[in-house]
């Protein structure tokens, strides 16, 4: 079932969602937000875009493969443990730094690999279920 | 560079997750997948042997996940008893990987074999090393959402059948686990485990504390397969493909016997509660009801999945005696019996390919086209039966040997019937698919391919060696049991100074009089 009223507003719908997940991913810096609750709005706003302008469609906006994007996002979120292995610790232990009075530590780093494994760990179901409907 | 011996307990988990992001990060290429697996595997058996050694040398090692000190940060802890199962996945992982080359089809490896099998092994060695009952959980989870994968990777309906009776079992059996960690940490306010084996034995067993145990119980009992909750088990392990199937009848009942003897060693007491008795009749119901069941079997994956249960009963057994000559016996028994069923499975996997079926009444013959087939099949066969000169005969050996010196007559008496079926069971696959004549003549016999005969050589070797030199492995087993009995090592590893949680500025009621007994 196409609706014309989704199909005109699902664009709209996706970057809005996209914009407001990738905030909610840098807001879980310092207040409630992260990379989980960041990835599940990122994977809604891929969603919408899937139920209203077909999967194939998402998935060429998605430009990788969801399990690919799944597999990515953890060795991202690995490669943030090791600078704790190198520098004195242990892994997993953050390092901090400040850069031009900003407060950057390689959490952001680890937080990113999160966003991604739970964009692609729903959208790679998602998907699948949305084909399987439509055919 | 932080200290190399106390981040060889990391390694056993860092290469699977490693190595399962970067495999399905190459998702395209299932060839490159393939060889980044294999590379991974032979890492991690070294990782998995070295942080043996040094367990074995050094004694109890223990770090902190991201430098948060006990109790307040995640622990891992590699005592002898961990370190020896995470060598023995390491070499099972490593074979069922070269097994694997020729047993899973391209159609096995789009559908996410690669992943899936080093997040599995991620999970197990996880669950095997955590110092911390909610972390177990967590691997656990871990566990069952890759294990789960691995069931569908070859999609069939008997395939879903057998994926939804696990899921259903084991989520269930998963939430038994959560309620058990909750109560534990509404009574106690820690889940870090070096905490809680420091807090429990001051405290009074209150109901809440007594039914958190049994629920512990009950949770690695679905876990394990146990008499009356295994029969997921049967109807699951012989849907997926044999490599896959061999590395679950080797590894995952084992995890949650493992979970088991290090919550009911560590944390509670097997005394009081009635909770021995209770573990020596679903021991005894286990082995029974698991032999019985392979006896009715014609399918030769179905009967090696009723042994595991049966075997999980000779096990348990240990734990229901509870003397430490029992629980070293009940450790010996596991690490042998990991190496054996697997191979097994392997060898299931071989006669099929061999035979062209499952099924025993359809087999034959091939005695005469793969001779020495039928001499490997019986080195794990007459192991898992309990026969001298194998690891099978010691590990029997030592559980009833402990049951008859408290004079638990009756269990020794069960497991020494179990045993004899269990070589009926045996004979009986050896007697169909080698001896008999075949049922369908076959003008040339099917080739078993290297990569299925060199795992299961290496298996069996190791089963030999376990048997002839039984004496280190012994040893070694007293050992484990010594820090399981008396954990004052396993604290001492986790808390390097005296009273951290009262210098961290909280204190737990009844940590104050009870941490220095047990430091001491």
């Amino acid at each position: 079932m196409r609706s014309l009223i989704l199909t005109a507003m699902a664009r709209i719908f996706f970057a809005i969602m996209l914009a407001g997940s990738v905030w909610v991913l840098l807001r879980g810096h310092n207040e409630p937000g992260g990379g989980f609750i960041g990835g599940l709005v990122g994977a809604a706003g891929f969603a919408t875009l899937a139920l209203a302008a077909g999967v194939e469609t998402a998935r060429r906006a998605l430009v990788l493969h969801p399990v690919v994007l799944m597999g990515a996002g953890l060795a991202i979120a690995f490669v943030s443990g090791v600078p704790g292995i190198v520098t004195d610790a242990s892994f997993l232990t953050h390092q901090w730094g400040s850069l031009a009075g900003v407060k950057l530590g390689t959490t952001i780093v680890f937080d990113l690999g999160v966003y991604m494994v739970v964009v692609g760990g729903v959208l790679s179901f998602m998907f699948r279920l949305y084909e399987e409907d439509a055919a | 560079m932080a200290d190399a011996a106390t981040l060889l307990v990391l390694w056993p988990v860092l290469i699977p997750i490693a190595t399962a992001a970067l495999t399905a990060a190459l998702w395209r290429s299932p060839a490159a997948q393939r060889w980044v697996g294999m590379a991974s595997l032979m890492l991690l058996l070294a990782a998995s042997l070295a942080l043996t050694y040094v367990v074995a040398t050094e004694g109890v090692v223990a770090k902190q996940f991201g430098d948060w000190a006990a109790p307040f940060g995640i622990t891992f802890v590699a005592d002898p008893l961990s370190a020896a199962m995470i060598a023995i996945s390491g070499v099972l992982a490593f074979a069922v990987g070269i097994f694997a080359l020729s047993d899973i089809r391209p159609r096995h490896e789009r559908n996410g074999f690669h992943p899936l099998f080093h997040g599995l092994m991620a999970g197990v060695n996880g669950a095997f090393l955590t110092g911390d009952i909610f972390n177990l959980y967590v691997w656990f989870e871990v566990m069952l959402i890759t294990t789960l994968g691995l069931l569908v990777v070859q999609r069939g309906r008997a395939q879903i059948d057998g994926a939804l009776k696990y899921a259903a079992m084991n989520l269930f059996g998963t939430i038994l686990f959560l309620i058990a960690v909750a109560l534990l940490y509404g009574a106690t306010g820690t889940l870090n485990m070096a905490d809680l084996a420091r807090i429990l034995p001051g405290m009074e067993m209150s109901p809440g504390l007594t039914a958190s145990a049994l629920l512990f119980l009950a949770a690695f009992g679905i876990k394990a397969g146990v008499f009356p909750l295994f029969f997921w088990l049967p109807a699951s392990y012989h849907t997926a493909p044999i490599a896959i199937a061999a590395l679950f009848a080797g590894l995952l009942t084992k995890v949650g016997v493992y979970a088991a003897f290090r919550v009911f060693t560590l944390l509670f007491e097997m005394e009081g509660g009635g909770l021995r008795e209770i573990v020596a009749v679903v021991a005894a119901l286990t082995m029974i009801t698991g032999v019985f069941g392979a006896a009715i079997q014609w399918n030769v994956r179905r009967i090696l999945s009723f042994h595991i249960i049966s075997q999980i009963g000779y096990m348990l057994m240990g734990l229901a005696i509870a003397t430490p000559v029992a629980i070293a016996g009940a450790v010996f028994y596991i690490v042998h019996h990991i190496i054996v069923k697997a191979n097994l499975f392997l060898l299931a996997g071989a006669i099929r390919k061999a035979a062209g079926t499952d099924d025993l009444r359809k087999a034959g013959g091939l005695l005469k086209s793969h001779p020495w087939l039928a001499v490997l099949f019986l080195i794990p066969a007459l192991s898992l039966a309990g026969l001298p000169p194998l690891s099978g005969f010691w590990a029997k050996f030592l559980v009833i040997d402990a049951s008859l010196r408290e004079e638990v007559w009756w269990l020794a008496a069960v497991a020494l019937l179990v045993g004899a079926l269990t070589l009926f069971s045996m004979s009986k696959i050896w007697m169909e698919a080698f001896w008999k004549k075949p049922v369908l003549v076959r003008a040339t016999p099917r080739r078993v391919p290297v990569a299925f005969v060199a795992p299961i050589v290496l298996l069996g070797a190791v089963t030999l060696t376990i048997g002839l030199f039984a004496d280190p492995f012994v040893e070694y087993a007293r050992t484990a049991t010594a820090v399981l009995v008396d954990p004052a090592d396993y604290i001492a590893a986790v808390f390097p100074e005296e009273g951290p949680v009262q210098a961290a500025g909280t204190a737990y009621p009844g940590t104050a009089n009870h941490s220095q007994g047990a430091v001491e």
